[in-house]
């Protein structure tokens, strides 16, 4: 009955296509990874210190961490306060939020060596604070930044306005509105954001080389410099010497990602949880 | 005694004049009605009466509008006027948190901390709301788990928590079954024993059932205000003959 022209074939074949080439891509950089790295995951990988004969990536991933850690509890505050700003004080449309976003879009745009170059110039030169975690951390918790305050900001917004009309009809004030309703509502979005932020400290070795250095080491303190895995990976291609390591560090940093992803995802349902059962 | 002594009220959103030259009173410890067809006024004039509409922007009120010999306008902290009186929404809008901490949070919210006096408020207003039966072995659990008709007596429970003076409703069955429906109905009768009661609906029905006094609007004006056997039997205007019997509305 149905007649299907063979342009219509035509297309629908390039869509498929396109759809099988995307997952494609991603299954192949996957088991590429698994391929070459497995073999070289052996207990030595995970030795405490780190010395070119055993390769350890536990300093790496010890400092991923750390600096995971360091990064948000910077970037977290700051974001989601200038999301409350954004989304429950300030007038719509008003000047100083079309400045505020604009900025933050701005920020989202910049290439990350750019943050690095800033990183290096301001923090570890101007302020004294040598290669370090802390002028890593500080360096990569700008780069979050609007990521935390867009998706801050998109979850306060999804907030229902009949949370906010409930909790003022009680006598509650804006503040206690806000803090004490609105915002736990919206935790769930709040930590998708921070799992996209995780990712991106994760991955990031541009901004952190100038400003966090390449010592292989477990960071003693602060103003000590540290490598994340993928700055760790990017040491072991570039020196050319331990590449299958430098494999088996993919596949270790691709499962960090990876439960990282889940335990949030878990997190957000749990707490999600409570609010989507009608 | 009159809860509420509206005087000369004027409302407009931006330009638009919502409410013209609105007087009137309810009285305490009666079910007051206020009916009309959509847009005609009724739900911004109980907003006005706990300054809800404060949070619309463009909104300007004139005239006065007295709690118990009070403008609530004047020197009346909002949120000590809205402790006062209590508001119950057309959608049932339960906080996404346990049974018990919904309620408790307007308690939580006036000040309120001991565990002791907490327990007590939830078990008192969960029973007066006649809901204490279907939650007490769930109050840890989610109150957004309950169904529609268990939610929007929860949120008259949780109104009723903070101690009020005065209860305001918003077509509060608007998206209720009619055995939700009537539980609440029940409800609001026992209720006004102990507050004044405003109910705006859209249910002429429900209105001559619970309400001692309606108020008619029409177009932003109140119409006529007498008892509610008055106006369904034998109004005075021509306008509100012909929306209670069905002409038009």
């Amino acid at each position: 009955m149905k007649r299907i022209s063979p342009s219509e074939t035509f297309m629908a074949a390039i869509t498929w296509a396109a759809a099988l080439l995307t997952a494609g891509a991603l299954l192949y950089i996957i088991g590429f990874i698994l391929w070459r790295g497995v073999p070289y995951i052996t207990p030595s990988l995970f030795a405490p210190v780190y010395n070119s004969i055993n390769v350890s990536l536990l300093p790496a991933l010890v400092s991923t961490v750390m600096m995971a850690v360091l990064s948000l509890s910077f970037a977290l505050p700051l974001g989601i306060g200038a999301a409350v700003y954004l989304a429950e004080y300030a007038r719509r449309g008003n000047r100083a939020v079309r400045l505020i976003r604009l900025a933050a879009e701005t920020l989202a745009g910049i290439p990350s060596i750019v943050y690095g170059l800033f990183g290096m110039l301001f923090f570890v030169v101007w302020l004294g604070w040598d290669f370090s975690l802390l002028a890593g951390s500080c360096t990569l918790a700008i780069m979050i930044l609007p990521l935390l305050l867009r998706s801050g900001e998109e979850a306060l917004l999804s907030v229902p306005d009949s949370y906010r009309e409930g909790s003022f009809a009680l006598g509650a004030g804006k503040l206690r509105t806000v803090f004490r309703i609105v915002l736990p509502a919206a935790i769930p979005g709040v930590l998708a954001g921070v799992v996209l932020a995780v990712g991106r400290i994760a991955g990031e070795t541009a901004a952190l080389i100038y400003t966090a250095g390449t010592v292989a080491q477990i960071p003693p303190d602060v103003f000590a410099s540290a490598r994340t895995l993928s700055v760790h990976m990017y040491a072991l291609s570039r020196e050319g010497l331990h590449t299958n390591e430098g494999y088996a560090t993919a596949v270790v940093l691709l499962l960090v990602v990876i439960g990282i992803n889940v335990i949030a995802a878990r997190i957000a349902g749990k707490i999600g949880g409570a609010h989507e059962r009608v | 005694m009159n809860v509420f002594d509206i005087t000369d009220l004027n409302l407009w959103y931006g330009k638009f004049q919502a409410l013209q030259n609105i007087n009137m009173s309810a009285s305490e410890a009666e079910i007051t009605a206020l009916i009309g067809p959509s847009g005609c006024g009724k739900s911004t004039l109980l907003k006005t009466l706990n300054r809800m509409n404060d949070l619309v922007p463009g909104c300007r009120v004139t005239g006065s509008v007295c709690l118990s010999g009070m403008d609530i306008y004047g020197n009346l902290n909002v949120n000590d006027l809205r402790k006062r009186v209590g508001m119950v929404f057309q959608k049932p809008n339960p906080f996404p948190m346990s049974v018990y901490d919904n309620i408790a949070f307007g308690p939580r919210t006036h000040g309120v901390k001991s565990r002791y006096a907490l327990d007590e408020a939830v078990e008192n207003s969960l029973k007066a709301a006649a809901i204490w039966d279907e939650v007490k072995d769930r109050l840890r659990k989610s109150a957004l788990g309950l169904s529609g008709g268990q939610q929007q007596r929860l949120c008259i429970a949780r109104a009723l928590a903070v101690k009020p003076e005065v209860l305001l409703l918003d077509e509060p069955t608007s998206a209720l079954d009619p055995i939700s429906t009537g539980k609440i109905e029940e409800l609001l009768l026992e209720l006004k024993n102990d507050y004044s009661i405003i109910i705006v609906t859209h249910n002429m029905q429900q209105a001559t059932r619970i309400s001692d006094q309606t108020a008619f609007f029409l177009l932003g004006e109140m119409i006529e205000y007498d008892s509610t056997e008055k106006i369904f039997s034998m109004p005075q205007d021509k306008r509100t003959e012909d929306y209670v019997t069905g002409r038009f509305g």
